[in-house]
């Protein structure tokens, strides 16, 4: 690949470095200054990227790692010039959460072609919407490598959040292995990058499972340590592309209503966000209003985004986000004054998956123990689940998956003031409160063992049939995990309105994080004509097979 | 006979990944909650614990059900194409089918020399291989399989080369079918090969395989392994390996019945998960007709051996 000499001279040293990163991304922030306008120009490039003071090679946008925020203004439209400078691939931008026509959505082969190298392609559409979102890659595995960044849209009228400040946080996870490296080890070795597992010491030291549980989990090949594919033995955890010992920091006046946008760009990576000292109101979830909720730690899945307000006093704070496996961390600092930094915590304990992880949630409510009944259960049981084709890709099926939407996460049970989906209420009224005029269930399923993902069963590369909607109609969908790993499965061009009880005030999602073992309802009203990808944000799952296409047409139209 | 029993086992193990035919919902499976219909319904709305109301959460309004869902039909599924008419159908073809390619389609390589190592024992030192290569998708592979066993001293004591169609057939077990050629200083025949390869419950790597040679003899092998890691790096694996025939097979010092067996346990430290140095101890016997054949030409039966070696992929 062809490095160019920008990215060389931005290699040169920290203190070359800075310039290249937007404002709002230097160590200190200094508010936000954005890319704006009727015309937004993006450039996609190779650049290095210096981590912690280790340099990689990259992609960024506009020469920085995540690319700069884009700024748009509700009821206005965007015009937005991207150019693939990539000498060699194709490369596109999918505006992640935004509602607009199909063609403008950015995934080649669905919305549009792609960008060739050398192209540029003119994104055209009104803005309807506001609130944090982001944008990134839908070429290949390119979004691994830096090609992502925040977008922020401004309401048209009042901002019902009140803040004094706001400070962008763009989560991700940068690896200096190649994504394709990533990818073939994954698949050569499905828990390459597990570095920890159970082990015999382990078992001598009274640590992890008992013998009993870990042969039981053996009989089914089942490994509990499995919570993240790729860990912290890859990545550096980033926070707008700093590491932690980087420490990017934001500034505030003791006092003040400080709004984080905090953004889940990462490939592969749910964290789990706290900040030490500090409540968190939760104000926004996928860019959309939610009734404040305080809490003291929320798990973010992958491409979700939380808006959430602090109000720090006279002091430094630390920003964690632990990968939920807890092999690393990202780490930011909220200081009043520069240079200031506040104790970081070590990792907790890692996690272990449990029985309803493996989808016997049914189970843990007292009857836990009818232990050895509960393991005679067979993990494949197709009958289960009727429309999972029986392939190879379906390692097991959850014998009994329960709405998880109050849980707050892996590894989050007995945490204190934990969010979980079943706290967020939206603030505004549901646009569209129709009873669902049919259901649809859909299985996510895998294979750890052969690192293959898939809706059903089915991977996209053997999918015959696109998942249908007619124009205007609404539908019940529900999601079940029959994995023991989360799924972020996110539909483009909607929001879907999680049914958790809150009526007409159902929280609007564009990103939902299935538990493992367990099931999410959602109720979708298909309002946007054309095709839309639907897949599981991690990356390499989506790689793997984890996609679908949604039809949306106007009714009696010939197929 | 009893190895056909074996391999008769192994492959009922795969009949057990096979989907049970559609059960009628017994009681006790009611009792479980398994016969719910598919349809969901939805959550009953979160209750306020005591608990939830100290964290703050229940100062909201109480929210009825939601209702439920009816049960139209879906529309049918229209080609995946609306991008044709803005774009051009050409454009949209090629990106399309590079879509569904990319996605689940691609292709993997692994080349796993799972033993390289020296043996050190009775009867002179000596060095082994055993190594295996894959390309190509999720269901179907090209394997490469390779082992062998050599003198220090230059005389090569035997080596084989399978190639075999590795198909998927569960989510463990892969079938394989393909030839062998073996090598070495004596009879070196062709065979066809049909076996299996796959992780059993417990972690166990099993493979097995039963060979026909271009002179009709039948032979069979079944083979397993383990890895126990004590720490994240350092894993003890036993091994075992017996094989029989099902004639004798006087060329090449066969008789029929089980003919030989193998133990053996490796200690290794991964390095990187790609590269581990191990030492270990294997023992190898020759049993039945295949022993007193042995005997009588003068060669040992029994060969136990310290190893040290390499294991390593890429």
């Amino acid at each position: 690949m062809v490095i160019g000499r920008r990215s060389l001279l931005a290699a040169g040293g920290a203190a070359a470095l800075v310039p290249w990163l937007p404002a709002w991304a230097q160590p200190i922030s200094s508010g936000l200054p954005t890319v704006v306008g009727s015309d937004i120009h993006l450039k996609i490039a190779h650049r290095m990227l210096t981590v912690d003071g280790k340099t990689s090679h990259a992609i960024g946008i506009n020469g920085t790692i995540p690319g700069p925020l884009v700024r748009l203004k509700e009821g206005t439209e965007a015009r937005i010039h991207v150019t693939n400078a990539l000498p060699d691939e194709d490369s596109s931008i999918h505006w992640h959460g935004l509602i607009l026509p199909f063609h403008m959505d950015g995934v080649p082969g669905i919305s549009f072609p792609g960008i060739a190298p050398g192209a540029t392609f003119t994104y055209e559409f009104p803005v309807k919407q506001s609130g944090t979102y982001w944008y990134h890659s839908h070429s290949g595995l390119q979004e691994q490598m830096g090609h992502y960044g925040p977008l922020v849209i401004d309401p048209a009228g009042t901002d019902p959040v009140a803040y004094d400040r706001e400070h962008v946080i763009v989560l991700s996870d940068h690896s200096p292995l190649h994504p394709h490296v990533i990818f073939k080890k994954l698949k050569q070795m499905g828990g390459y990058f597990n570095h920890q597992k159970q082990t015999l010491a382990g078992l001598l030291a009274g640590k992890d499972q008992p013998l009993k549980d870990r042969m039981a989990w053996g009989a089914m090949r089942m490994d509990p340590t499995d919570i993240s594919d790729v860990t912290g033995a890859a990545y550096t955890y980033l926070v707008n592309g700093l590491g932690p010992d980087d420490n990017w920091t934001g500034l505030f006046r003791p006092g003040e209503r400080v709004r984080l946008r905090i953004i889940n760009a990462s490939a592969m990576t749910t964290f789990n966000v706290r900040i030490r000292g500090l409540k968190m109101e939760v104000v926004q979830a996928d860019g959309l209003n939610v009734r404040p909720v305080e809490v003291g730690e929320f798990q973010i899945a992958v491409a979700e985004t939380y808006d959430v307000v602090v109000t720090p006093g006279d002091g430094a704070y630390s920003l964690i986000a632990e990968s939920s496996d807890r092999s690393g961390m990202a780490r930011a600092t909220l200081a009043p004054r520069a240079g200031m930094t506040a104790p970081v915590p070590p990792l907790r304990r890692r996690p272990l998956a449990t029985m309803q992880d493996m989808g016997m949630g049914g189970m843990d409510h007292g009857a836990m123990d009818h232990g050895g009944e509960t393991m005679k259960h067979s993990m494949r049981d197709m009958s289960l689940a009727p429309a999972v084709k029986d392939t190879p890709t379906v390692q097991s099926i959850s014998p009994m998956p329960v709405d998880r939407t109050g849980d707050p996460g892996q590894g989050l049970d007995g945490e204190p003031g934990v969010l979980t989906y079943r706290d967020l209420v939206a603030l505004d009224r549901n646009p569209d409160t129709r009873t669902p005029s049919r259901q649809l269930q859909i299985h996510l399923t895998g294979n750890m063992e052969r690192y293959m993902w898939a809706f059903d069963g089915v991977k996209m590369n053997e999918v015959k049939a696109p998942i249908p909607f007619t124009e205007g109609e609404r539908v019940r969908v529900t999601l079940v995990n029959d994995t023991m790993m989360t799924h972020p499965i996110h539909l483009h061009g909607h929001f879907f309105e999680l049914v958790t009880g809150k009526g007409d005030h159902a929280p609007r999602k564009h990103t939902v994080n299935v538990q493992p073992g367990g099931k999410v309802t959602f109720d979708l009203t298909a309002d946007a004509p054309g095709d839309w990808a639907f897949h599981c944000h991690l990356l390499y799952h989506m790689h793997a097979g984890m996609m679908q296409v949604v039809t949306v047409r106007p009714a009696g139209e010939a197929a | 006979m009893s190895l056909l029993a074996l391999l008769l086992l192994a492959a009922q193990h795969q009949h057990h990944e096979m989907p049970a035919p559609a059960p009628a919902c017994s009681p006790e499976h009611a009792a479980m909650g398994h016969c719910t219909t598919p349809v969901p319904a939805p959550p009953p709305p979160p209750a306020c614990t005591a608990e939830h109301a100290a964290m703050g959460h229940c100062t909201l309004p109480e929210t009825p059900p939601t209702p439920g869902a009816g049960n139209a039909a879906p529309p049918p599924a229209p080609r995946v194409g609306a991008a044709d008419a803005i774009f051009g159908a050409d454009a949209m073809a090629a990106a399309r089918a590079r879509l569904y390619a990319e996605h689940g389609g691609g292709t993997i390589s692994q080349v796993m020399v799972d033993m390289a190592e020296a043996r050190i024992g009775k009867g002179g030192d000596s060095y082994a291989w055993d190594a295996e290569a894959r390309f190509g998708g999720d269901i179907d592979k090209l394997a490469i399989k390779s082992e062998g066993e050599g003198d220090f001293g230059g005389r090569l004591e035997g080596a084989e080369v399978q190639a075999l169609w590795s198909h998927a057939v569960g989510p463990y077990f892969d079938v394989q079918a393909g030839v062998r050629q073996d090598f070495g200083p004596g009879p070196s025949p062709t065979h066809a090969v049909l076996g299996f390869e796959g992780l059993a419950p417990y972690w166990f790597d099993v493979e097995g395989a039963l060979f026909l040679s271009d002179k009709g003899d039948v032979t069979a092998r079944l083979a397993g392994s383990y890895d126990q890691r004590i720490t994240q790096r350092l894993i003890v694996q036993p091994m075992t390996e017996v094989e029989a025939a099902f004639q004798d097979v006087a060329e090449r010092g066969i008789g029929g019945g089980f003919s030989n067996i193998e133990f053996g346990v490796r200690l290794r430290y991964e390095i990187a998960r790609e590269f581990a140095p191990y030492v270990g101890f294997a023992w190898e016997r020759k049993l039945g007709k295949t022993a007193r054949l042995a005997r009588a030409a003068g060669d040992d039966i029994s060969r136990p051996a310290f190893v040290a070696g390499i294991r390593f992929w890429f």
